[in-house]
C-alpha cells in the first residue's frame, strides 16, 4: 500500500528515524522511542539516513546526533530541509555538548528541537508528543 | 532463603557502585527501559559499551603512540568515549574523559598520558564490577526493575 510521505505506518504508530554513530546511544534512543510506542529505525550515519529516506515514505520524525563522522547531524538537517520531498519532516538534534552557537545554528536551519545527551526518556516523550501530535 | 540472599547481594552491589561513584543516575534510566520485551536491556547496552570502549581505547593508545600526536583526533576519540560513558552512567570513566579532553585542548601530552592511564584503570575496574553484578543478577533470575534508594 503506497504511503504518503509522513503518513503513519501500517500499524498506526509514528515512525521515527534515529541516527547516531554510537551503538550505545542508538540502543538507548531506540528503546526510549519504542517504550513510547513509536516504530523506530536506527541507522549509524547521515548517509544511511538519506538512503533510507529515499526508500521509505512514512518517516514522521528524524532524531539525529550532532557529532558524527563524515556527515554531522547539522549537515543531515540541511540536506533534509533543502529537499522538497523531505523538508516537512521534523528533525531533532542531540548532542552531548551544550554549545549555544551550535544550538542556535541548528534551530535557525529548521531543527525542531535540540536535546542534550544523555537523553532522558521524559524529554523524548514530551518532545514526541509535541512534534508527532 | 538463598534467592533472597542473592537479591540482597545484588542490591548491595548496585548500591556500592553508586556510593563509590562508579555509576550515576543515568544507569537508573537504563533500568527503567528494561521490561518483559527487553528483560536484559541493561546488560546488553553495557556489553555494547564495553565492546565499543575497548575499540576506542585501542584507537587512543595508537594515537598517543604517534609522533607528532594528532590532538584533534585524540580529542574526537575521547569525545566518543565520554559520550557513551555518559549514556550508561559510567560516571568515573566519563569524568576522566572530561579531564583527558582538557589536556588534549591544551596539547599537553604528559597530561594526556596520565589521564589515559587513569581512565583505563577506571574502565577496567568498572568492567570487572559490572561483570560480577550481572553474573549475580543472572543467578537472581528475572529482570530487576529500577530501584532507586529512598531519600
Amino acid at each position: 500500500m503506497a504511503m504518503e510521505r509522513g503518513g503513519k505506518s501500517a500499524g498506526g504508530e509514528p515512525h521515527v528515524l534515529a541516527v547516531d554513530d554510537s551503538s550505545v546511544d542508538r540502543a538507548v534512543i531506540a528503546s526510549v522511542l519504542r517504550s513510547s510506542k513509536y516504530r523506530v529505525t536506527a541507522v549509524d550515519s547521515g548517509k544511511r539516513a538519506l538512503e533510507l529516506l529515499g526508500l521509505e515514505t512514512d518517516v514522521n520524525m528524524i532524531i539525529t546526533d550532532y557529532w558524527m563522522p563524515e556527515m554531522t547531524g547539522y549537515e543531515l538537517l540541511k540536506k533534509v530541509k533543502e529537499s522538497s520531498e523531505l523538508k516537512q519532516i521534523p528533525v531533532v538534534i542531540m548532542s552531548s555538548e551544550n554549545v549555544p552557537n551550535r544550538i542556535s545554528r541548528c534551530l535557525e536551519e529548521g531543527a525542531e528541537d535540540f536535546l542534550l545527551k544523555p537523553i532522558q526518556p521524559s524529554d523524548v516523550s514530551r518532545l514526541c508528543s509535541r512534534v508527532l501530535r | 532463603m538463598e534467592y533472597s540472599n542473592l537479591r540482597r547481594q545484588a542490591a548491595y552491589m548496585k548500591k556500592s557502585l553508586f556510593d563509590q561513584g562508579y555509576l550515576d543516575e543515568q544507569f537508573y534510566q537504563l533500568e527503567e527501559l528494561q521490561d518483559d520485551v527487553s528483560p536484559n536491556f541493561v546488560e546488553e547496552v553495557v556489553t555494547l559499551f564495553f565492546r565499543d570502549s575497548a575499540r576506542l581505547i585501542s584507537n587512543i593508545e595508537q594515537a598517543l603512540d604517534k609522533c607528532p600526536q594528532e590532538f584533534s583526533k585524540l580529542n574526537a576519540y575521547v569525545h566518543q568515549l565520554k559520550g557513551s560513558s555518559s549514556s550508561i552512567g559510567a560516571s568515573r570513566v566519563k569524568n576522566e574523559c572530561t579531564l583527558f579532553r582538557q589536556y588534549c585542548d591544551e596539547e599537553n601530552l604528559e597530561g594526556c598520558l596520565k589521564s589515559f592511564q587513569k581512565m583505563k584503570r577506571e574502565h577496567a575496574v568498572l568492567r570487572q564490577k559490572l561483570e560480577s553484578y550481572f553474573q549475580l543478577l543472572r543467578q537472581v533470575g528475572p529482570a530487576e526493575k529500577a530501584t532507586r534508594p529512598s531519600m
